[in-house]
């Protein structure tokens, strides 16, 4: 069984690095780009904004009529030469701080950002403590002397 | 019975809490970040007047509301009554966005369930939506005396809504001063 691990391991790793890669690429392809920054500030930009409509996407990946205007404006934005940080300020004053698919880290944010590993420690100092009082604790076996002896008496006779 | 026995129970209580609340949330309402900001200034061509043209400044000085509505869109279609009733009765001025429509559809759409907006505004290909942050239709927006959003609405507007925050926030909102 250990031996098909590694396999099997990489064939998902495989599956899921193509699951995500290319959904862009349809899109970009009928696309002209001026320059590779344009292109680059563009895929990225895309596959950073949140679709409103379908939420759980991004506007590249959503195929909503408002992610194809989004997409759009992006193009517009990117190709007359406004940088990403420009882009991204438009479509959070419209939009808000939800429209980005990565929150921002900031105050609002630090929860959501820092809860996980805040658990994880929480997690990690219960369990050590757990284990070291299990350590210290006598390994009784909660048994008399006498019902020991009756014990290994039993377990000699059926040898 | 060890107190420590009780953790699970308190774990569970805990969870329980947060994922009745989570029945509650509107993850779809997501906030406007125009709550107390200007509307955005437009020109758009009107769509009932050829050769017209309408922007927010139009409307300065009065609390009004920007409602963004399609002929394809069925929200709109449902929230119609309500918001003609709510306008004929408290004879709030509107300006209605025909967002990304036909304008031949729209004025078919207006014909059969009758206009109650004071000026419509054509969209067509949902810029100006797109300077509002709209993202699903219908939304209304309710705009005080110096032009500022104080309000809006996501989806289509019922009963409820008018009672419990469309009618208060304009009775309010009329009572300042321009």
């Amino acid at each position: 069984m250990k031996r098909f691990l590694p396999k099997s391991l990489l064939m998902l790793i495989t599956c899921i690095a193509l699951l995500g890669s290319g959904s862009i690429l349809a899109d970009a392809e009928r696309m002209t780009f001026k320059n590779a920054q344009s292109e680059t500030d563009y895929t990225k930009l895309v596959n950073e904004l949140r679709c409103l409509v379908c939420q759980n996407q991004t506007i590249a990946d959503s195929d909503a009529d408002l992610a194809k205007d989004l997409r759009a404006k992006v193009y517009d934005m990117v190709e007359g030469g406004q940088t990403q940080d420009q882009v991204i300020d438009y479509m959070t004053t419209r939009y808000g701080d939800f429209v980005l698919y990565r929150p921002a880290f900031k105050m609002k944010t630090l929860l959501l950002w820092l809860g996980p590993i805040v658990f994880l420690l929480l997690a990690i100092f219960f369990v050590i403590r757990w284990v070291r009082s299990q350590a210290t604790s006598p390994q009784s076996s909660g048994l008399s002397e006498a019902q020991q002896e009756s014990v290994r008496d039993l377990l000699n006779k059926t040898q | 019975m060890k107190l420590s026995a009780l953790i699970p129970l308190g774990i569970f209580a805990v969870l329980a809490v947060f994922l009745y609340k989570g029945l509650e949330l509107k993850p779809r309402e997501v906030p406007s970040p125009f709550i107390g900001k200007p509307v955005p200034e437009f020109t758009l061509p009107k769509l009932m007047v050829d050769g017209k043209t309408i922007s927010p400044n139009d409307l300065k000085g009065k609390v009004w509301m920007l409602n963004v509505f399609a002929s394809w869109c069925v929200s709109c279609r449902a929230e119609h009554d309500v918001l003609t009733r709510f306008i004929k009765a408290e004879k709030v001025p509107v300006l209605g966005l025909n967002y990304k429509d036909q304008p031949k559809d729209a004025k078919e759409w207006l014909a059969a369930l009758g206009n109650p907006y004071q000026h419509i505004a054509v969209d067509l290909e949902g810029s100006v939506g797109i300077d509002l942050g709209v993202y699903g239709v219908p939304e209304t927006f309710v705009i005080d005396k110096q032009g500022i959003i104080r309000h809006k609405q996501t989806g289509p507007v019922f009963d409820e809504t008018v009672r419990n925050d469309l009618l208060p926030l304009i009775l309010k909102l009329r009572e300042e001063k321009s």
